[in-house]
């Protein structure tokens, strides 16, 4: 067990005295019930009116903010994006096209800052104005770090335009916090500095340009030695600003808005072509000498400071603790990733550290009400446990609708997750039963192939019949076409149903084959012979004859199979016996007409035979 | 607070465009050469406002009759958040045209209200109503006042479809799934199976059909004025005679076999027995009422559930799919060649009021029969473009009118375009 890398919050619940009162809690997936018990220890204490409360505690909260949703929504289409970067690229292609990608990333980024500023702007005083404006910081905060790692990870800047981009850094975020500072930074960046810049050219090598700044640091410094200035303060000053000195620059300290504005303003006067290994060193005094000792450094600084380090592992765990969603951690841990720069680390949890933190942030989404369906294709990039994930989420999901029931079905089918979908459609099934819905619930057993869900609803079905004297739902019944194989009952169920039609249709030949087929082939059950053989009656009863001698003989098997096979139990009571009275006249009658077939059919097929 | 690189956002987006594959070229069963088209993605005109709810549906306000103006109102509904809403928005006007042709600048919201459950379907009734169906089985006509820009509900049927099962201890209430108006009459179906006729000056249902199907009803389009057409969960379209007293469909036409849902239908605007569906594995199926029980063509089309189909209205030889795998498409069965009657391609007024005349009596005129009817492949092309540059979740509505088209997504947003025929 590793030690906790800082205290762990304490969440208040509202209403309940943690003195007195015992709690208890169940997890679900990135959210807690917790309420409050009745357990006590030993003496029956006095009835305290409790808190009558069930809470639900949610990890993470970011995730319910209804501006950040653009941010959520927007990063899920750059993220699927990303993971379809071809693994062939190679080189500059490939660096540059995830350096878009980090820079689409940060976009989004400062259009949802934008946007919640004007919320914040809106409603300055209120409670809500000041939540925005304090996630504006954060925002800020966020976009501050994912750029200067993208300057030191991504794009892997070189000695040399190291410098340019954090001048750029510098100055797209300190503008932000202060637009004076946007003033001084355009004025202590001369134009003499750009052309200067601009002078080598591509011509010119490194260490050709190291000697040109060499010797006009050497040219400034002289004239500083000389007194050039001395006759005016400002001047010196500004001379020595020039060549970096850490005094004067700190003398102007109200004016650099922190201690990575004076950090680059020091290295571009000092060390233009500072290596990225020499960075932390710079950085480490700058926060140092800028802080003074008078206070300590902060999260962001400690963040800032381990990228500079190049510690990418302690970037993301200082983040990980000091951002209250998973958002930024896992989305530039995936994009640090496909830089191949994580691939060494491992964790003593979970897979790895992208897949963790992807699916801690995934989990996160399938929590909320609608977010769910990005927390699908997060799961689908992580090659190890997203699988395993999905599966367990996705039956987690609430259906409301049957359209919303379809997309869910559709994450699973597409995904072969055969298991899902049986137990999605089995609960539909089971809903629509519940509503009377046979014709729906069997629509979805058959879409799940569940073939005893499927008997369940068809043995409904001829109960019904039996009951009414006629089907319902005939447009499904007569639709069936191969689902009816899914089970026997079923199979049962629509030939029963055809046999009908066939009456109807006054087929009758066909009719009685289908009927006594039924029977011999065994897919009718018992429970159901009487019936069918009480419908062959009017068939017997007909002019003509229909059932031939075979299959009288086969109708007479079937009824004595079925008389001769019933057990007798008991003591039958008077309904019984009264029953038993109907039944055996059903089967006498049965049998009178069975026999007068048979006499009928002799007669027919002797004289056919005999013509 | 200055926010540099303001644009970024936006521009992000064109990049991102640019250098996906925006224009693909499908190809259908049965059908013969497919003509590759032009990309469209430049004439989005706006990729993304965010309204921060996943958008069910979205639709046009109609036009006043005989007017020449393009749409400029939509309204949208949204589904699966913990509030929902019916929304008005306006794109705008023509004012900010910028350099590439493209237009700067979101669509406007003018006006929301709270809907309670999922907003199933979404139908103007006539330009200041607009009826909506919710997955609590409610049906409600909203009143858009523009004056003031609000909306209010006007008039509710609560429980229009319910369920009463043994489960249920009294009745529970059953999505409404689609709605269909003709001013005013209102046609509602849902989950129960049951059919709702409403006017919209009258409290309670004109006509109910209870257990009208056995399984879920999915849409609910006119076909001639009495008569209503509905598709369900097990492939079948069913056509309803409201004159009949009798609660039995007075044809029935089905996909052989396979069973396959549909999830949507539309009738071709000028001829009254073409009517496409669209299927729950994407096919797209063109059926003629008046002949056999079975479609006269399947085409394949997208890889999941097609939510919606249109027929351009007043350029019906084409035709608007979107699906749940995220593709918007557009197709164009008006390239077939001169030998064809020209009357249906010209576009314009003049060719709907011609066709519509000449549809009274289609059986004489063969040779003018529809584009989409006619089954010979070799003679015919229809072009198909995908009109969405990057397919992320589900497009789950779509709505033409003259030159716009307008749809949403559950990525939460909504593209409009202007441009669709340049």
């Amino acid at each position: 067990m590793e030690e906790f890398d800082g205290e762990p919050t304490v969440t208040w619940i509202p209403g309940v005295n943690s003195q007195k009162k015992q709690m208890c809690f169940d997890w679900g997936p990135g959210e807690m019930l917790v309420c409050e018990t009745s357990f006590n220890k030993k003496e029956k204490s006095e009835m305290v009116a409790g808190c009558p409360f069930i809470h639900i505690i949610r990890k993470d909260i970011d995730v319910y903010s209804k501006i950040l949703r653009k941010l959520f929504n927007e990063s899920h289409g750059i993220f699927v994006g990303l993971q379809r970067i071809e693994e062939e690229l190679t080189g500059k292609s490939r660096k540059a096209q995830l350096v878009r990608v980090s820079k689409n990333y940060r976009s989004v980024i400062r259009a949802c800052m934008e946007e919640m500023h004007q919320f914040a702007v809106a409603d300055k005083d209120s409670a809500i104005g000041r939540q925005f404006s304090s996630q504006v910081s954060i925002l800020s905060a966020v976009e501050l770090i994912w750029n200067l790692c993208e300057i030191l990870f991504i794009e892997v800047a070189p000695a040399g335009p190291l410098l340019l981009y954090l001048l750029d850094w510098v100055r797209l975020h300190v503008c932000e916090v202060d637009s004076l500072s946007a003033d001084v930074l355009g004025s202590e960046n001369p134009s003499k500095h750009e052309s200067f810049w601009n002078l080598p050219g591509n011509t010119q090598t490194l260490t050709e340009l190291e000697l040109r700044w060499q010797h006009w640091h050497e040219e400034c410094e002289r004239h500083l030695q000389d007194g050039t200035f001395a006759s005016n303060p400002h001047l010196e000053s500004l001379c020595k600003v020039l060549l970096g000195d850490d005094a004067a620059l700190l003398e102007h300290k109200e004016l650099l808005s922190n201690w990575y504005h004076f950090l680059v303003t020091r290295l571009l006067y000092s060390q233009p072509t500072v290596k990225p290994m020499d960075l932390h060193l710079y950085a480490q005094s700058s926060l140092d000498l800028f802080l003074g000792g008078e206070s300590s450094p902060e999260p962001l600084d400690n963040i800032l400071m381990a990228a500079f380090e190049f510690d990418i592992h302690q970037v993301i765990k200082e983040c990980s603790i000091a951002l209250s969603n998973w958002w930024f951690v896992a989305h530039l841990t995936d994009l640090l990733d496909h830089c191949k720069l994580l691939q060494s680390h491992n964790l003593y949890f979970g897979s790895n550290m992208r897949e963790f933190l992807l699916l801690e942030y995934a989990s996160g989404l399938f929590a909320h009400h609608s977010l769910w369906q990005l927390g699908v294709d997060y799961c689908d990039h992580c090659p190890e446990l997203g699988r395993v994930s999905l599966e367990l989420h996705i039956e987690r999901i609430p259906l409301t609708t049957e359209q919303k029931a379809l997309k869910v079905l559709r994450v699973c089918e597409q995904r072969q997750m055969t298991e899902q979908v049986r137990s999605i459609c089995k609960v539909l099934a089971m809903k629509a039963v519940r509503n009377n819905r046979l014709g729906s619930a069997l629509s979805w057993s058959i879409r799940a192939k569940d073939a005893a869900f499927a008997t369940l609803v068809s043995d409904r079905f001829l109960r019904d019949y039996c009951e009414r004297g006629c089907f319902s739902d005939l447009d499904l019944i007569d639709n069936l076409g191969p689902a009816m194989m899914l089970s026997d009952r079923l199979t049962f169920l629509g030939k029963y149903r055809e046999f009908h039609r066939l009456y109807g249709e006054k087929c009758f030949v066909d009719a009685a084959s289908l009927l006594l087929s039924l029977m011999t082939s065994q897919i009718a059950p018992r429970s159901f012979w009487m019936t069918l053989l009480t419908d062959a009656l009017p068939l017997l009863e007909q002019k003509q004859v229909i059932f031939s001698a075979e299959q009288t003989y086969e109708l007479l098997r079937c009824l004595e199979d079925l008389t001769s096979g019933r057990p007798l139990c008991g003591e039958p009571d008077a309904q019984q016996l009264q029953d038993d009275d109907i039944e055996t006249t059903k089967v006498e009658i049965l049998r009178l007409a069975l026999a007068r077939n048979l006499a009928r059919s002799i007669i027919k097929e002797g004289s056919l035979e005999g013509s | 607070m200055v926010l540099q690189h303001k644009d970024w956002h936006a521009f992000a987006l064109v990049q991102s465009r640019l250098d996906e594959e925006g224009r693909r070229i499908f190809f259908a069963i049965g059908a013969g050469l497919f003509v590759p088209a032009l990309p469209t993605e430049e004439n989005w005109l706006s990729a993304a406002t965010v309204p921060h709810k996943k958008i069910s549906k979205t639709r046009w306000r109609p036009l006043p009759p005989g007017s020449l103006q393009t749409a400029e109102t939509f309204a949208t509904g949204s589904w699966d958040n913990e509030e929902n809403y019916v929304s008005m928005w306006s794109i705008g006007d023509f004012g900010n045209l910028d350099s590439d042709g493209g237009f700067e600048g979101d669509h406007q919201l003018l006006c929301s209200i709270k809907h309670h459950g999922d907003v199933m379907d979404l139908q103007f009734l006539d330009q200041e109503r607009i009826v909506a169906a919710s997955s609590t089985g409610c049906v409600t006509i909203f009143l858009h006042h523009p004056n003031n820009q609000t909306l209010s509900a006007s008039q509710q049927w609560t429980a229009a479809h319910y369920h009463t099962g043994p489960g249920s201890p009294s009745c529970s209430n059953a999505p409404c799934t689609g709605v269909v108006c003709n001013n005013p009459e209102i046609v509602t179906v849902g989950e129960d199976g049951r059919i709702n006729l409403f006017r919209a000056d009258h409290k309670e249902a004109v006509r109910t059909i209870d257990n009208a199907d056995s399984s879920t009803l999915h849409a609910v389009t006119f076909l001639r004025t009495p008569e209503i057409l509905t598709v369900n969960s097990i492939g079948q379209l069913k056509i309803w005679d409201f004159r009949q007293q009798r609660n039995e469909p007075t044809q029935i036409l089905s996909l052989t076999g396979d069973r396959v849902p549909l999830h949507c239908v539309d009738r071709h605007p000028n001829q009254q027995h073409v009517v496409a569906t669209g299927g729950q594995d994407g096919m797209l199926s063109i059926w003629d009422v008046r002949q056999g029980t079975m479609p006269v063509s399947l085409l394949k089309a997208h890889e999941a559930e097609m939510w919606e189909v249109h027929f351009h209205p007043s350029n019906p030889d084409h035709l608007f799919t979107c699906s749940e795998d995220g593709s918007l498409w557009h197709w164009d069965a008006s390239t077939d060649g001169p030998e064809k009657s020209s009357l249906f391609h010209q576009g314009g007024r003049n060719s709907t009021f011609l066709s519509h005349t000449i549809s009274n009596q289609a059986n004489v005129h063969q040779s003018l029969i529809s584009s989409w009817l006619s089954t010979d492949p070799a003679k015919d092309r229809i072009e198909i473009t995908s009109l969405l540059p990057n397919r992320t979740l589900s497009v789950n509505s779509l709505d033409v009118l003259g030159p716009c088209l307008v749809c949403g997504t559950d990525a939460e947003a909504i593209y409009v375009t202007r441009q669709l025929f340049s």
